[in-house]
């Protein structure tokens, strides 16, 4: 059976662990290169992209992360995970790994703070219902490389992106629950969901 | 509310700590803070110093703001609502209704369903916890003993809210309305408990982690993250016993890691006897 790993540093890794399992999926958090290797896919949670940066290299996870990612592991990031996904980041620290698996610049808490912060309906392309999305101290993104694909924009900003196997969100789907965008993710990149309950 | 809940699951797993200027807010996210608590003293200091604790200065709080990228919170006291509008006028990410501070109201908590900024409060059992969240608190922090560098308190209070939450789940439904009763607490809170099996909103983990066991201790016994106050910057070296206390935190089960990062971290902050303090000067006493 595929394993879907969440990358537990720091975050909220357990909502979104809650919301695989609901889909029937078998997962695993992550915290060590075994743990790594024990999985198929990985979702990077929303947190702080500097704590998990800075956890990535105490870890020894950042080479084979980067590795695992760059040989097409399926890796879906929400928040600071899409800070970590992303080509370049804004407003970050000059320290902070990126892994540049998907042709975005964001900018961190391009937003603003938690002040800011707010929720709203948006279209996500290939779901027939809108999806109710929590944005938190989110990241902005500011440029949108050729092949990425824009699933969803908010005021022309785009908020779900996906090139190949590494799909990103600027807000939080594990806070709300609604599994669609999990459940894309898995689908997309051929997981099989067998739904226990429900 | 899930804006205002959901900032709290993206510090699950982490370490917020106290910091009293930009310096020290630039040496806690260097070592991998998911957030700084702005205060002007730190409890230790509160404690031995006396007198009246109030909010900090904005002007501080300003600073430390413009010096990282993680959240940053602030202190008000307990029941001073002014402290905490100014606090939410200052862009703060948080707000701590504080037992560190002295309380301006012996008998009120803040109404915090009245801002649009989070709260945490301290709690030292479930119905204390309970009540706060009925208030409008977004988390909740088991108080332990600041400014002591003792885990005994904490301890104490995450297994009196954790255990009281397990027994909860095997009662029926007569037995909750005495558990409303004997937590004061509200009963619809009670029987959410009852369902979930547990909190309405995040149990973090605060007042006397001194070292990186203490951490994965609190970590261990079910809290979601931990706060550090005078622990860090009360110790001899402070930039690796944070890092050390965040690595902790994240690998909290994992003894080997545990054995490696609590290595040559110099001493930590000497510490207080929960008996040579007198039980007016605990801050775990104040809160209502």
């Amino acid at each position: 059976m595929n394993t879907v790993g969440v990358l537990a540093l720091q975050g909220a890794f357990a909502a979104h662990e809650a919301a695989l399992r609901g889909l029937g999926a078998h997962t695993r958090q992550v915290r060590t290169p075994a743990d790594l290797i024990a999985v198929d896919a990985l979702v990077m949670p929303g947190g702080e992209s500097t704590t998990m940066s800075r956890l990535l290299d105490t870890s020894g996870m950042y080479p084979d992360l980067k590795a695992r990612i760059a040989g097409g592991m399926p890796v879906f990031g929400t928040c600071a995970g899409m800070i970590l996904l992303a080509t370049e980041v804004l407003d970050g620290r000059a320290d902070q790994y990126s892994f540049g698996a998907i042709d975005l610049a964001v900018r961190r808490n391009g937003y603003g703070r938690q002040v800011d912060s707010f929720e709203t309906d948006i279209t996500v392309s290939g779901l027939a219902e809108p999806f109710h999305a929590v944005f938190i101290r989110a990241p902005k993104v500011v440029t949108v490389g050729p092949s990425v694909e824009v699933l969803a924009a908010h005021d022309g900003t785009p908020v779900v992106a996906r090139q190949d196997h590494v799909m990103v969100a600027s807000f939080h789907p594990e806070l709300t629950p609604d599994a669609r965008l999990h459940e894309m993710f898995l689908q997309h990149n051929g997981f099989t969901i067998e739904k226990e309950r429900g | 509310m899930q804006v205002k809940r959901g900032l709290a699951e993206m510090m699950k797993g982490g370490v917020i700590m106290d910091v009293v200027n930009a310096e020290q807010a630039k040496i806690a996210e260097d070592a991998g803070a998911c957030a700084v608590m702005a205060l002007e003293r730190v409890p230790a200091d509160i404690r031995r110093d006396g007198g009246v604790a109030r909010m900090s200065d904005p002007e501080m709080i300003e600073g430390i703001k413009a010096a990282v990228t993680i959240p940053v919170m602030a202190k008000a006291r307990i029941g001073h609502f002014v402290e905490a509008q100014i606090l939410q006028a200052l862009g703060v990410d948080y707000i701590d209704e504080s037992e560190v501070l002295t309380p301006a109201d012996e008998t009120h908590h803040i109404d915090k369903f009245a801002f649009t900024v989070p709260f945490v409060c301290g709690a030292t059992n479930l119905g204390e916890a309970l009540r706060r969240i009925g208030e409008g608190a977004c988390m909740i922090r088991s108080k332990g003993e600041a400014g002591t560098g003792n885990i005994v308190e904490a301890v104490r209070h995450l297994r009196s809210i954790l255990g009281d939450i397990r027994k909860i789940t095997q009662a029926d439904n007569a037995e909750l309305f005495q558990w409303a009763k004997s937590l004061q607490a509200p009963l619809p809170l009670v029987q959410e408990i009852a369902e979930t099996g547990r909190l309405q909103v995040p149990l973090f983990c605060a007042g006397g982690i001194a070292t990186p066991a203490d951490a994965a201790l609190a970590m261990q016994l079910g809290a979601e993250a931990v706060f550090v106050g005078s622990g860090i910057f009360k110790s001899d070296d402070p930039s690796p016993r944070a890092k050390a206390i965040v690595e902790a935190t994240t690998h909290f089960r994992d003894a080997d890691i545990l054995a490696k990062v609590s290595r040559g971290l110099g001493a930590p902050m000497t510490g207080i006897a929960m008996d040579e303090i007198n039980q007016t000067q605990r801050f775990a006493e104040r809160g209502w």
